[in-house]
């Protein structure tokens, strides 16, 4: 059996979010994480790999610095790290890197992809379904328990009140919560040996069936026009009366805003 | 000279950190207040292969150098110093004395369970009458067939009561040198929990790292099978001489933790309390204290690294152990005293981790040989 992850190295917005003067986030000056649902998909791909010797290749697509990712993920357990890095594919948007991810994956064999439901950077829970159309293969978005059954997945997609339990025919793929798991630490030996192993590098050239119109900034259908910080509000304005003067209030604020 | 960490170890003390904010810290308070020891941390720990972080992993270690090591005992040690105790006393003193000195036999029996964290180990040098005096021991072993019979006592105990397998020294001669003195010969045994005959005293209440299991060890006429000796017979005191020196390395990175926990805390608190009108942090004396601070922190964290990388390329590596121990110890009560000091009223109160930290610290300036015994091993080697 075997397993490709994709994983996304995210800002740790625990360390402060930092912008470029043009706008858009300054990557390099941030501290990083991997994105965690991504981390909860690659820790259930860990575990067909304990339950079933499924073999785990983990893709990224990023700068050269996105290496660190695919690092942590051997540390994990992962077999294999690849690196999608090349100028002509900066400034993605989801659709762009659906293309470049589907385009690496072309390459490999798999009867599994696993995706997380959404990048804490972006939040769009695009790219992995996109993947799934540009590859032709079944998506099951939002795993919240994953099981293999012969050659089918049985996964419980997550609803607000409820879940369905939906079996696909492999390959296909499947995005996961942060929910579905708790992922394991690296250890201590495995992050030397994940320093130790080659992590392979791959350019536009090594795109299968993509359109350069596709791809980078120029493939990208979105345009972002700025990127800010949360906005700290003040402390605000109370006031103290009775119900009816407290509607006329409101409403006053909101006409002088032009909500009304 | 190059003072940047690889990598490789930038990512382990990203782990070990992780592990610690998330799984020890919010147990620490607890832990020091009820004196339970953290089982489930322990089993957690094993799980993530912290505890054969050294040894190799053909052995069920990880394969890491000394320094990794060291890092995670002081990552632990920086939000919960038993833990670290716990990690520090179960690596450097069983597993490392049964790698080094043990028979194949033996390091498949007992270090690859112990480097894989199924079972938890401990070592008994310490008696009542054989303190910094380690020739003063009186608990003998003596051959009788095929099995080795052990009879004394050890105290303060590491892991006592929790540990699976212990590292024991115990008089297997008396021999009189060429000036016609008598001189104790001692010889390390490994022993195993259960064993007819070894039984546990009372547990010690004390002053700080209150999680970590600290026990009396009797043994009455306890019979361990020949092959369970350790190194070669009357060889012991300098199998535990070199055990120490290694021990050394572990208590110094746990003195580091603390002092970076404290100082840590301490910058935390001086931002957020006022008097005066202003947070604290912005009076002169509460910077100059935390510039002192920091800077023997620093130079405390220097001699810890710096002594285990001797360990990793050097034979000997004595006095490099012994000078990370003593200052980092030394800089360890110092800098929580300060922190409670900078606490003020709250630093004495047991809600604010500076309290335990500067009761956890005092510890680190006695066991694996007092500040006093790391300044003979270090002048001494001045004199030589």
């Amino acid at each position: 059996m075997k397993v490709v992850v994709c994983v996304k190295q995210v800002p740790d917005t625990k360390g402060g979010v930092k912008f470029n003067p043009d706008g858009t986030l300054d990557r390099g000056a941030m501290l990083t994480i991997m994105n965690p649902d991504d981390k909860a998909g690659l820790e259930a791909a860990l575990r067909l790999k304990d339950q079933y010797g499924a073999e785990v290749t983990v893709v990224t697509m990023g700068l050269p610095k996105a290496e660190e990712v695919l690092r942590e993920a051997m540390a994990m357990g992962a077999d294999k790290g690849i690196l999608v890095t090349d100028r002509v594919l900066g400034g993605a948007d989801t659709w762009a890197t659906s293309q470049t991810i589907a385009g690496a994956i072309r390459n490999l064999e798999y009867d599994l992809i696993i995706t997380g439901r959404q990048a804490i950077d972006g939040d769009t829970a695009q790219v992995g379904p996109q993947i799934s159309e540009h590859l032709g293969i079944p998506v099951i978005s939002y795993a919240q328990k994953i099981e293999i059954e012969d050659d089918h997945v049985i996964v419980e997609r997550q609803y607000d009140d409820r879940y369905h339990v939906l079996k696909a025919k492999m390959p296909c793929l499947i995005t996961a919560l942060a929910e579905l798991n708790e992922p394991r630490y690296m250890t201590p030996g495995g992050i030397f040996d994940a320093y130790n192993a080659e992590i392979t590098v791959w350019g536009r050239d090594k795109l299968v069936d993509v359109e350069d119109s596709n791809l980078g900034l120029k493939g990208s259908p979105t345009q972002i026009a700025k990127a800010s910080d949360k906005v700290r509000k003040g402390a605000g304005e109370k006031v103290t009366l009775d119900p009816a003067a407290s509607v006329d209030y409101i409403v006053d604020k909101l006409k002088v805003k032009h909500v009304i | 000279m190059d003072f940047m960490l690889t990598k490789q170890h930038e990512m382990a003390r990203t782990l070990f950190k992780e592990f610690a904010e998330k799984e020890v810290k919010p147990l620490a308070q607890e832990v020091d207040e009820t004196e339970v020891f953290p089982r489930g941390t322990v089993e957690k720990m094993a799980k993530a292969g912290f505890l054969g972080i050294p040894v190799p992993k053909e052995y069920g270690g990880q394969g890491c150098d000394p320094l990794t090591y060291a890092m995670c005992v002081e990552e632990l040690s920086k939000v919960c110093g038993t833990t670290g105790v716990i990690v520090s006393a179960h690596t450097s003193l069983c597993c490392d004395p049964i790698m080094t000195y043990g028979t194949e036999e033996q390091k498949q029996k007992y270090l690859v369970p112990l480097a894989k964290g199924e079972k938890l180990g401990a070592f008994g040098l310490t008696e009542p009458g054989a303190g910094t005096d380690a020739q003063g021991q009186q608990t003998k072993a003596v051959l009788d067939g095929d099995e080795w019979v052990l009879n004394g006592s050890k105290i303060f105990i590491t892991n006592g009561k929790e540990a699976d397998v212990y590292v024991i020294f115990a008089v297997t001669n008396v021999v009189t040198d060429a000036k016609g003195r008598s001189k104790k010969m001692i010889s390390a045994f490994i022993v195993e929990k259960g064993t007819p005959g070894f039984t546990f005293g009372t547990k010690e209440k004390k002053m700080g790292i209150r999680g970590s299991s600290t026990y009396e060890l009797i043994f009455t006429d306890c019979r361990i099978p020949k092959e369970n000796l350790l190194g070669q017979e009357g060889k012991g005191f300098g199998i535990a001489m070199h055990t120490l020196d290694g021990g050394r390395i572990g208590i110094a990175a746990q003195a580091l933790g603390l002092a970076e926990g404290a100082l840590d805390r301490t910058i935390e608190y001086v931002k957020e309390r006022k008097q005066f009108g202003r947070a604290i942090g912005a009076f002169q004396n509460t910077q100059f204290q935390l510039a002192d601070m920091a800077t023997k922190v620093q130079a405390a964290q220097l001699l810890v690294y710096k002594a285990a990388m001797a360990k990793a390329t050097q034979k000997v590596y004595s006095i490099e152990a012994a000078q990370a121990k003593l200052y980092a110890a030394e800089v360890a009560m110092e800098v929580t005293t300060k922190a409670v000091q900078l606490h003020g009223g709250y630093g004495y109160i047991r809600e604010y981790d500076v309290e335990r930290m500067m009761r956890d610290a005092k510890i680190t300036e006695i066991y694996e040989g007092t500040s006093e015994v790391q300044r003979m091993v270090i002048s001494s080697a001045l004199l030589k």
